[in-house]
């Protein structure tokens, strides 16, 4: 590792939010005594300062630097992960958040055995947060990898991704980083300023968001006039692109390189590809979409508000603050295809993904504005993967800890064995998570939550909702159509990842080497079937229905077997908080010995 | 089972009373979605139906790009803001009815 390439500024600015991170966690890990105080704690807190803590918790490194990267790379189609991660909450608002809340679910696994009276369907239910925790976990490493060796040039990938595993599975493991909310709320804060400030330094120097877009020629447009200049001085004109990167008639129009890859792969024509980029694009939507209603760390937020009026004003007012931000990762992805085109010779880590943190070095490689620029969005990827991962690593160990052992293994353990089951279970978890990180170098990060997503989509969103709005829903039911989408979905997006890996590491390899790479049996197969590729890689489209209609069937076949007292759950899913259900029904289940 | 709920209650356990609460929850809840789906779903056909009218440039943006980078969130944001106003007023509807319902049985 080369120490003079490090840049002071960058490394400063890094450091500070890590240590102030760390240092915040452990101080309000001193005040919270157990677990139960993750809940408790923000009960008295304001709106604005739940808001603010969702959001952060919301915004990880597929938010930060995901979608920047993918937008340069892909162009337009990209679009739809930003739009979709907020409007995906406005689904979770319009249907799910009011009936869970009234439920006091503050687990998708609570509900699931609150709902079905079923402790069974609850450890189903907990097998999915590890799947879906999972596939959220890789991307976030990938970009700890990102950054590490950014920050400090030459230092291998899977260095970067041991360290930053290392560092908070032990927080987690020594209590610290639950997810408190003064601590989400500044990192919200902190990286809505890393995302927006540099973009307004940036866009006052090369021009505005339209004027850039400008300089993207569409199909059957002229060349734009100011093709070379943007303002007077040659500095400021908008890079050759090198021969990797899409054109830009590709880039800037719908069903483009990201959801009409495998129809080229496969040789087929345009017009012959344009529909089955509208299926990919449906599919991703719906992927998107659902799967933010079924994201298992996101409802326990609900519960952080005194009541529900406050809850729903509080969702208003992230969508506000998640789409304020979703506005900026796009133009990242814009200017750096316009002025830093070389990053698209590279791949894995030094490619795209890491436009968000070298961006801010156009103004000056080692000029002081650049570089603090630069470090500032590094402390904002900071922010991103860190509170994410932690978040994730909270839950993911809380299930295994809670549920698994706590409640299968050894009912009667003493709480100091549940804390040394904790501990134990961090380790196991942050261990395999970052293992795993070090494999997906060469995966986008975008791509990989879009994963995590399309597996929720198919397992908790149809429970959900399924279970929300219709009383004729059985146990038997809910689990075959959970497990049954779910693990169709599952095992679609590892069939595509895995063999994405193994494909892009041959390839990798023989540029390395300067033969010519010899596709393997996988990537032949993808080639000559690109329906199926599609389907595979973003399998919601017929992965949910398919979930919603086994549940619908096994549940009308085991019709018996409804909840005796369905009516009363369904009374307390949608009746006014006011009005007293909860606690009437609370009272039912303990008289009749629960 | 429990004691049997006191009279007053009887009508919030009634079925009449849970079907209409679902019933007007959910066309509540069915026509935000609609409108928010319109655009979400629709938008891909016009990409795909209508691909010049969607490349036309408004202030440097193709329409297509303007729609999607940045007014799908204020369009998103106002249906959430209605969604919120109308669901606390039919809640307090709701408990209204509930108190009628009762008196009329007690």
């Amino acid at each position: 590792m080369d120490f003079s390439q490090i840049n002071p500024w960058i490394l400063a600015l890094s450091g500070f939010t890590v240590v102030v991170t760390i240092w915040m966690g452990f101080r309000s890990a001193k005040t919270s005594k157990s677990a139960s105080d993750f809940f408790v704690a923000g009960r008295s807190v304001s709106v604005g300062w739940n808001a603010s803590a969702i959001s952060g918790e919301y915004l990880s490194a597929a938010s930060f630097m995901g979608i920047a990267g993918m937008v340069m790379s892909m162009g337009y189609d990209a679009l739809w992960y930003p739009v979709c991660y907020a409007c995906g909450y406005l689904f979770l608002l319009l249907f799910i958040a009011g009936p869970l809340r009234r439920f006091g679910a503050y687990t998708i696994p609570d509900f699931a055995e609150g709902r079905f009276d079923s402790p069974l369907f609850r450890r189903i239910a907990v097998c999915f947060v590890l799947f879906i925790g999972f596939f959220y976990t890789m991307p976030q490493m990938k970009g700890a990898g990102t950054t590490l060796s950014y920050i400090l040039p030459g230092l291998p990938y899977w260095v970067g991704v041991v360290v930053v595993g290392a560092v908070i599975t032990l927080n987690v493991a020594m209590g610290g980083m639950k997810g408190i909310t003064l601590v989400q709320a500044v990192q919200y804060w902190i990286k809505m300023f890393a995302i927006s400030v540099p973009i307004f330094v940036l866009l006052a120097v090369y021009g505005g968001y339209g004027k850039n877009l400008s300089l993207n020629q569409a199909s059957g447009e002229p060349a734009p006039a100011a093709q070379v200049m943007v303002m007077e001085s040659i500095d400021h004109a908008r890079r050759a692109l090198p021969e990797k990167a899409p054109k830009d008639e590709a880039w800037i129009a719908p069903f483009g390189p990201l959801t009409s890859k495998a129809a080229k792969a496969a040789g087929l024509s345009p017009q012959e590809s344009r529909p089955l980029s509208l299926l990919y694009t449906y599919s991703l939507i719906i992927a998107l979409v659902c799967g933010t209603a079924g994201l298992p760390h996101i409802l326990v937020r609900f519960y952080t508000n005194p009541d529900g009026a406050a809850a729903k004003k509080t969702t208003m007012w992230v969508m506000i603050l998640i789409g304020v931000f979703y506005v900026f990762p796009p133009v990242f992805g814009l200017l750096g295809r316009n002025f830093m085109p070389e990053l698209y010779n590279a791949t894995g880590s030094k490619g795209p993904d890491k436009v968000v943190l070298e961006l801010p070095t156009l103004l000056g490689k080692n000029s002081v504005l650049g570089s603090v620029l630069s470090g500032i969005t590094c402390a904002g990827a900071f922010a991103a993967f860190m509170s994410t991962f932690s978040g994730l690593l909270v839950s993911m160990t809380g299930a295994v800890a809670h549920d698994i052992y706590g409640r299968m293994l050894k009912p009667g353990a003493t709480p100091k064995e549940r804390m040394r089951m904790f501990k134990i279970a961090a380790v196991v978890v942050g261990g395999l998570a970052t293992l795993l990180g070090t494999q997906v170098e060469l995966l986008e990060i975008n791509f990989m939550v879009g994963q995590a997503f399309a597996i929720a989509a198919a397992s908790y969103f149809p429970l959900l909702f399924m279970s929300a709005w219709w009383r004729g829903m059985t146990m038997a039911g809910a689990a075959t159509g959970m497990l049954g989408g779910g693990i169709l979905a599952l095992a679609c997006v590892t069939l595509t990842s895995v063999g994405d890996v193994i494909a892009k590491t041959g390839q990798a390899a023989a540029l390395k080497a300067g033969t010519v790479w010899a596709p393997d049996t996988i990537t032949l197969f993808w080639k000559g079937h690109p329906l199926l590729r599609i389907l595979s890689e973003q399998p919601a489209i017929w992965t949910v229905p398919t979930a919603i209609l086994l549940m619908i069937i096994i549940s009308k076949a085991t019709r018996e077997k409804i909840p005796t007292d369905a009516r009363m759950k369904m009374l307390v899913l949608h009746a006014p908080e006011s009005l007293g259900l909860k606690q009437e029904y609370i009272q039912e289940q303990q008289g009749a010995g629960h | 089972m429990s004691q049997p709920p006191p009279d007053e209650n009887n009508f919030i356990h009634s079925e009449e009373f849970l079907r209409g609460l679902m019933k007007r929850q959910l066309r509540l809840s069915v026509s935000c979605a609609s409108a928010f789906l319109l655009l979400l779903f629709g938008l891909p056909l016009l990409n795909y139906f209508a691909p010049e009218l969607m490349a036309r440039r408004i202030g440097g943006f193709t329409l297509s790009w303007l729609v999607l980078g940045v007014l799908f969130f204020p369009y998103v944001w106002i249906i959430a803001r209605l969604f919120i106003t109308r669901s606390m007023a039919l809640e307090a509807a709701e408990v209204r009815l509930a108190a009628e319902g009762n008196k009329k049985l007690s």
